[in-house]
């Protein structure tokens, strides 16, 4: 029965996106109508030949790790795509000849660089959010995932969701709107996914069989929900076709631009930093072996951290046409939210306490440990750069391009890297990882490569600024911009030399798991049945 | 800290257990809630200095009395003030003797030189060089006139621009798209053409071109293809090219002209900025 009613819904959409793929209006839309043709209709095939087939009685006492492995896979593969596109569009700026010409229109840096900070932000980042989130929440509630097979729909979905995105930016359908480029229709199937993600994790917790909500979840919680409000509101828009990709936001002006950069800094707020901590606040404790510094700092800089990040977003519009009293409360909140995020970095690091000897043994506690050190670097560094007058010379300027890596390379590049190297050896149930000094080759080309990145982006952010801003003695500006672009050739060379480091580390951690699977040895006593605690 | 004879009192945990983690009891870190209270504090001073506070009209304008574009307007202001008499001199100047004026030629030099670096460098080049279609202002090649008086012109009325009656005109016929020149005339002309700088030609081609181009061609770039500023008309000999003297560009613009196209400045810029610029230019090394 509930065969037929998939087989006639899989039928009907692959139909509809049929219809929608003759009458698009344009490329963008028309390439999303053939891959969901292509899905949909695989699935109807797959449904259809496995109708008789009896299912394999599942234990509800077991954890559900398959959907965790397969989100794995998913980060490593799309954190190597994201960072190869990253490198790639840092030597195009460096060497504009790279924008080749067979392959404008596709490949250039104004179709690449959307991709880039897609495949890192929402493909890298949000597989290892979901896989470590449903991870996290089923061990810390001693229960399975609530819902089923519904866990696999958000894998798959958002997989989706990639790649219409990605393809979407390729064949020019964009919304112009930075880390909300999706199209409406995009957005629609992503709003459908996120809601069976928040019902996954809200049920798994309700159906929880340990007394309280550990802290991760409370963080994990904050960013799905915020991130379906954020999501909701910067997307408001009325198609201008059913058959095509373009839309027209509701919001206009500056108001449209607030909105933007409302969701634009929640996203680093929620999605990067309330999201990461939910996989600090459990991996670093279960790495390190000890227990959490300090619940009261936890509650509180939680609280604090969710109630003052949704204000920062004006100090992205200091000096435009943003009311003065909105970018003065956007850089106040900015400056208290400083010690409300260096919460988590205390609570981090402090549940080292006596186990600081680890560093010198285990590099995966010193990716944490370099983790949570730039994560206190980068939340510093924001406040320092909201504040107006630090503003007017780092805006526009590339100082901001280092900022923000100097937070996803080392924050959450390399707490991920952490939790990936803690998850394989448990979910494939091997003794250990393949190669430990493998792991220590990934954490210096790591950090070499994001100290290349931020310093070179320092200087030339730098640099640019008082360029602008020189003027000579009669008051008159002294440089073009052309000036200041030529004057930041070597720096991007370098930051392109970071970019190639860190994505070699990263490889080096592909095939590092890749052999733990493989070859590294069996543990057959893992824990994969659900006991609570007390 | 490990000398310490006496061991520190272990701290309590909270009692719950997840999945083997436990959570200490300490209390938060004095110095982080100093410094989150510190914050808060200068938060509220500081929203109460600045404008802050949203109502229904309007917001709380802050004691201070700031706002970004006071500051702005007043820095700008205070420019313009240091600068109004030099600036009415360098409006009325007479261009043909500013060079006499040590300070009011140095004043102009500086302010052509930030207009040049607003306004021209997109399409002449931060360093005036010039692109393809976009005539170097460095050599002494010029199409309208080198002369301070005439760069002047050229930025006040611009070149073939549909924004001003007085603007530059000229237009070279297509000869290949309105059929004037057949496909092997082309050639011939063009062969002639890039001769004309002394790069070695098949010498028949150069000959029948040469008859195409006393024909067609020295009504506007003269009888030996030296040009003629009048009409903007370039001079072909001295391998100078404005958008390639290879034979596929030469023979392209022969088949269908060109029509480079130079806004007219005096809508924007005000007639000391134009003076201004015109002796930057003037002054670049080509200046006549």
């Amino acid at each position: 029965m509930i065969n037929t009613v998939k087989l006639i819904v899989l039928g009907l959409i692959t139909l509809c996106a049929m219809i929608a793929a003759n009458y698009a209006r344009d490329l963008a839309y028309m390439v999303h109508a053939l891959i969901i043709v292509l899905v949909s209709g695989g699935l109807f095939l797959w449904v259809l030949r496995g109708v008789d087939e009896d299912k394999p009685a599942i234990l509800q006492s077991e954890y559900m790790d398959g959907v965790i492995r397969a989100g794995v896979v998913a980060t490593a593969f799309w954190g190597v795509v994201g960072f190869l596109v990253g490198v790639l569009i840092a030597f195009q700026l460096a060497f504009p000849v790279l924008n080749f010409e067979w392959a404008e229109g596709l490949a250039n840096f104004g179709r690449l660089r959307p991709l880039h900070t897609s495949a890192v932000i929402f493909a890298f980042g949000g597989n290892a959010l979901i896989a470590t989130s449903f991870y996290v929440v089923q061990r810390t509630c001693a229960a399975r995932l609530w819902g089923g097979n519904l866990a696999w729909f958000v894998f798959w979905g958002y997989q989706l969701f990639i790649v219409l995105a990605a393809t979407g930016y390729l064949f020019g359908g964009t919304q112009s709107k930075e880390y909300a480029e999706p199209e409406w229709h995009v957005d629609i199937w992503l709003t459908i996914v996120w809601v069976a993600y928040l019902a996954v994790f809200l049920g798994t917790i309700i159906k929880r069989r340990e007394k309280h909500i550990y802290v991760a979840n409370w963080f994990y919680l904050g960013f799905i929900v915020t991130v379906a409000m954020l999501h909701l509101v910067n997307n408001m828009t009325v198609p201008v076709s059913i058959f095509g990709s373009k839309s027209v936001i509701l919001w206009s002006g500056v108001q449209d631009a607030m909105v933007q950069w409302w969701y634009g800094h929640n996203a680093v707020g929620f999605f990067l930093t309330a999201g990461f901590l939910g996989m600090m606040y459990y991996f670093v404790p279960k790495q390190a072996e000890k227990p959490v510094f300090s619940y009261k700092l936890s509650i509180i800089h939680f609280w604090a951290l969710i109630f003052l990040y949704i204000w920062a977003g004006p100090h992205h519009l200091h000096y435009t046409a943003l009311p003065d009293w909105a970018s003065t409360l956007g850089m106040v909140f900015s400056i208290i939210l400083w010690m409300p995020s260096w919460g988590g970095m205390i609570n981090g690091l402090m549940t080292l306490q006596g186990a600081w000897d680890k560093l010198r043994t285990d590099p995966i506690i010193r990716m944490m440990v370099a983790s949570l050190a730039f994560y206190g670097m980068s939340t510093f560094e924001g406040p320092m750069m909201s504040i107006r007058a630090v503003n007017s010379l780092s805006h526009y300027t590339d100082w901001t391009i280092g900022h923000v890596h100097s937070g996803a390379l080392g924050w959450n590049g390399l707490i991920t890297f952490g939790a990936l190297y803690y998850l394989v050896p448990v979910l494939w149930k091997r003794e250990r990882l393949y190669s430990l000094s493998l792991v220590s080759w990934h954490f210096w080309l790591a950090t070499i490569g994001i100290v290349l990145y931020a310093s070179s982006m320092w200087v030339t952010g730098i640099m640019e600024g008082l360029m602008w801003r020189e003027v000579d003695a009669n008051g008159f500006l002294v440089n073009s911009f052309a000036d200041t672009v030529a004057a930041k050739f070597p720096m991007y060379v370098v930051r392109g030399l970071g970019g190639v480091m860190y994505l070699a580390g990263a490889i080096i951690m592909c095939v590092n798991l890749w052999l733990t699977v493989r070859k590294a040895p069996a543990q057959e006593t893992s824990l994969t049945v659900a006991v609570p605690a007390e | 800290m490990s000398k310490k004879p006496t061991k520190k009192p272990e701290v309590p945990t909270t009692g719950h257990t997840w999945d083997g983690i436990q959570e200490y009891d300490n209390p938060m870190p004095r110095w982080w809630l100093w410094c989150f209270y510190l914050t808060i504090i200068w938060g509220i001073g500081y929203a109460i200095a600045y404008p802050a506070w949203p109502g229904i009209q309007s917001a709380t304008a802050g004691v201070l009395g700031y706002s970004t574009r006071g500051e702005v307007a007043a820095e700008i202001a205070a420019a313009n003030a240091r600068n109004e008499a030099i600036n009415t001199r360098l409006a009325s100047a007479d261009l043909s003797t500013i060079a006499d004026d040590v300070e009011l030629n140095g004043y102009a030099t500086s302010a052509g030189s930030a207009v040049f670096k607003t306004w021209c460098a997109q399409c002449h080049g931060s360093g005036a060089a010039g692109a393809k279609g976009y005539p170097n202002l460095l050599d002494n090649d010029w199409l309208w006139g080198g002369d301070i008086e005439s760069i002047h012109e050229t930025v006040r009325v611009g070149i073939r621009t549909e924004t001003h009656d007085e603007t530059r005109y000229s237009e070279m016929p297509a000869f290949g798209v309105f059929e004037m020149l057949d496909d092997t005339q082309l050639d011939q002309v063009a062969n002639y053409v890039i001769s004309l700088s002394g790069e070695p030609q098949d010498a028949t081609m150069v000959a029948a071109g040469a008859a195409l181009f006393e024909e067609n061609c020295t009504s506007c770039h003269g009888e030996k293809g030296l040009g003629d500023r009048e009409q903007g008309a370039p001079n072909l000999a001295d391998a100078i090219w404005l958008y390639g003297g290879d034979f596929d560009t030469v023979r392209e613009t022969i088949y269908g002209s060109r029509f480079g196209v130079m806004p007219n400045w005096d809508a924007r810029l005000t007639e000391a900025q134009i003076n201004a610029v015109a002796v930057y230019v003037h002054q670049l090394g080509g200046g006549e």
